[in-house]
């Protein structure tokens, strides 16, 4: 057993601090969001060339033979920055698809590109209709020559208007909800065909719906084996999340020291308001919702590698335990700040805002709740 | 980063599991409640692991620990819980020992600790009392010396299994006009059969005897049984209390009784299906399974800490709080689950030689009267109130 980071890890995390506090200061953050593109390519390009992007990639990918403990590492640092750039999308999810199921010539092009920094991946999964069931879909790729014809549309694609490439799950063959019948593919997002409509989200990132209409791709966009693919988006989904929840935790921090420190600063009839016992004690159980949820996200990546039973069911119950300390946490910090809690100039609403969101990506703490119900009675 | 147990633990597991399944003592049955255990069988394993020399693995090794690593003494504890075995009382092993054999003379250490490691010797606690709990440095009780004698005047409180104790450890005020009512307390070892003291039994709202409360009128205790320096008690019982707490999480034995739960709900039946196949009762289980699982994850980093050299620290306090609220909603849930058969009183009605029909099913014997107990969980060892004033105080620094 050991809970130790190695000597690499711990100077990518020590970079990773200094990067965000240098250059990811809260208002040059709030520039950023509210700018035209809404992020910073140029910072994407320096976090490549600091090799994070290549971590979690085999040295025979085209990587840096690491894991899923070096995003971890990376997601809990991006968390304190509410960091917006889209690793968890282009390195955990395409990088997950073409590591796991790629051909060599996928691997060569869309890893390269990912390492690089020169290509964007956004995860087109969700749709309208389906909630949190992966296999709930109605996109549809119809066989077409060597090719296929996609047609449908995803939902709340994040980081789809930075994109330049998506990844995008659809039924082969099958009804809706079907495990069989289910293959991923990759599209360049200038397909013709391909129609987005970009928004920014609630907490700081952008993100689309996607229609594809009647959009051709050769034999070479279909990543693993036609129609068996469910299997492949769990575990990567998986892994998303594992990685999500070392974010939350990374943000559920910085939310827990602010409040502390502002309880410092802050007097009421005449005392600093972290003197009062009943406001200690909450802060105490902020404390503890964030250790306990470490403990979940170090848990959960720690066990991807298992048996699928035992990967998907520590995976849901660190969604559902840090889904509900995210809550927790974000929702005391606003309460503790009081008024100044509510305005948008302090930092702690924007952590309250991604800590919310957190909870529905992937999966939220009903989803996984039942789907570790389910795998507890065999 | 890795949840792997070496070669070498996995070796020790083999290896503590077998002696457990060939050594615990047969007739000492451990599905009961504590209160229904003789005194002989309460000690029963202590003895056995006594000559064994595993009855105090945390002390060092001069003193006769088992010099195992933190990970080791976790896997010890997981394998005794297996078996819902009823380990060495906490109040000579875990509390007043290594008071000793850190604060104590050599005298002392001889005169007490093999007494402690072979389970010969019965200890209590004499910390609380009527007006002092949450608020120990409150508390009255007095010692004064006279000649070569300390004589010891007071009432002490919550006295666990004191009515079974050949000695106990007591906070006594020898100062009353120190500047700060933490400095005039000093740490005394009491013969428990010395003449002026008097243990009455407290009975419990589970209708057990645990507790006691315990007169002391002009007990006259030799000056050789303070421990370390006069009026420097409490910093032995604050480093008493942080020894408390490391153990007090109880996953083990929380994950042993999880199962027993999801047993017993497989039994009881909702709709005609078993209680265990009710979404709302799954849920609430599958949550304590997940509260559990962050709890242990927890105690193993905490640890590894270990291991490293760091702590326990005041991060106890979080093991504390956390395992504490488990093992009460395991009781709350197990109670919830036997339905009608947690209502009867079953204390002291014995269907042994009786031809009369049996109440319910066995495992529904004891949920109520558990459920009951273990709120005193949350009360004890620091209430989970003053181990959020350490938490606040020690790590957030408020």
């Amino acid at each position: 057993m050991d809970f130790n980071f190695t000597e690499e890890q711990t100077m990518v995390r020590d970079g990773l601090t200094r990067l965000v506090r240098e250059s990811y200061d809260f208002e040059t953050r709030r520039g950023v969001i509210e700018s035209d593109s809404g992020w910073r390519p140029e910072l994407w390009a320096q976090i490549a060339e600091m090799g994070l992007l290549g971590m979690p990639f085999s040295e025979e990918d085209g990587g840096f033979g690491g894991g899923a403990i070096d995003s971890l590492v990376v997601m809990e640092e991006f968390g304190r920055g509410l960091v917006v750039e889209p690793y968890v999308p282009t390195v955990v999810c395409a990088g997950g698809f073409f590591k796991h199921a790629g051909s060599a010539e996928q691997k060569e092009e869309h890893i390269g590109g990912i390492v690089d920094g020169s290509r964007v991946y956004a995860f087109a999964y969700a749709e309208p209709r389906g909630r949190y069931d992966l296999a709930d879909l109605e996109t549809t790729a119809k066989k077409d020559g060597d090719g296929y014809v996609l047609n449908g549309h995803k939902a709340v694609v994040i980081a789809a208007p930075w994109a330049s490439h998506l990844i995008v799950t659809a039924r082969t063959s099958g009804e809706r909800r079907d495990h069989d019948g289910i293959s991923v593919f990759v599209v360049d997002k200038n397909a013709d065909g391909v129609v987005t409509r970009d928004y920014p989200t609630v907490d700081g990132r952008r993100a689309s719906d996607v229609y594809f209409e009647n959009v051709s791709v050769g034999a070479d966009a279909l990543i693993g084996e036609e129609g068996k693919a469910l299997p492949l988006i769990e575990l990567v989904v998986d892994e998303a999340t594992a990685a999500q929840c070392a974010e939350a935790c990374g943000a559920m921090k910085c939310a827990q020291e602010m409040t502390v420190e502002y309880s410092r600063q802050r007097k009421q009839f005449g005392t600093p308001i972290g003197k009062f016992q009943v406001l200690q004690h909450r802060m105490v159980d902020m404390f503890v919702e964030y250790e306990q949820s470490v403990s979940m996200a170090y848990l959960a990546t720690l066990k991807l590698g298992e048996s699928e039973v035992e990967r998907k069911s520590a995976v849901s119950a660190a969604k559902v335990r840090i889904g509900q300390a995210a809550h927790h946490v974000g929702q005391e910090a606003i309460q503790i700040h009081g008024g100044m809690g509510m305005t948008d100039e302090l930092a702690i609403g924007h952590y309250f805002k991604r800590l919310t969101i957190f909870d529905a990506e992937f999966g939220n703490v009903d989803h996984h709740m039942k789907r570790h119900i389910a795998l507890a009675s065999g | 980063m890795n949840l792997d147990f070496s070669t070498e633990e996995t070796a020790f597991r083999n290896e503590v599991r077998t002696f457990i399944e060939e050594n615990y003592p047969k007739n000492v049955s451990a599905d009961g409640l504590r209160d229904d255990l003789s005194p002989e069988d309460m000690v029963a394993w202590h003895k056995v692991l006594g000559e064994k020399g595993w009855s105090v693995p945390a002390w060092p090794a001069e003193y006769g620990g088992t010099d195992w690593t933190p990970t080791q003494r976790y896997i010890w504890s997981e394998e005794n819980a297996r078996i819902n075995a009823i380990m060495p009382l906490p109040f000579g092993a875990s509390m007043v020992g290594p008071v000793i054999y850190t604060f104590g003379n050599e005298a002392q250490k001889e005169q007490h600790l093999p007494g402690i490691r072979s389970g010969d010797v019965w200890w209590c606690q004499g910390y609380s009392e009527p007006g002092a709990g949450s608020d120990l440095a409150s508390l009255k009780t007095t010692a004064v010396r006279d000649g070569d004698h300390y004589v010891i005047n007071g009432q002490k409180t919550w006295t666990t299994l004191a009515q079974h104790a050949d000695w106990g450890f007591f906070l006594c005020r020898t100062d009353p006009d120190a500047a700060k009512p933490q400095e005039g307390i000093s740490f005394i070892l009491v013969d428990m059969k010395s003449p002026g003291i008097e243990v009455r039994p407290i009975k419990l709202i589970d209708g057990g005897y645990e507790v006691n409360e315990t007169w002391l009128t002009d007990v006259r205790v030799p000056v050789e049984n303070l421990v370390g320096e006069e009026n420097r008690g409490w910093t032995y019982a604050k480093f008493l209390l942080a020894h408390e707490r490391s153990g007090i999480a109880g996953v083990a034995r929380s994950k042993r009784a999880v199962e027993q739960l999801r047993e017993i709900a497989d039994k009881e039946l909702l709709d005609g299906k078993p209680l265990m196949q009710d979404f709302d009762f799954a849920r609430k289980v599958s949550q304590l399974d997940i509260d559990l699982a962050a709890l242990e994850i927890t105690e193993l980093r905490t640890l590894a800490g270990e291991e490293a050299g760091r702590g326990p620290g005041p991060e106890s306090s979080i093991l504390k709080i956390k395992g504490t609220e488990i093992q009460q909603r395991l009781t709350e849930l197990t109670l919830e689950a036997v339905g009608h058969y947690g209502t009867p009183y079953y204390r002291d009605l014995s269907d042994a030689g009786s031809n009369e029909y049996p109440i319910g099913p066995d495992y529904a014997q004891h949920a109520a009267a558990s459920f009951f107990n273990m709120r005193k969980t949350s009360i004890y060892g620091g209430s989970n109130e003053i181990q959020r004033n350490i938490i606040s105080k020690m790590i957030l620094g408020l």
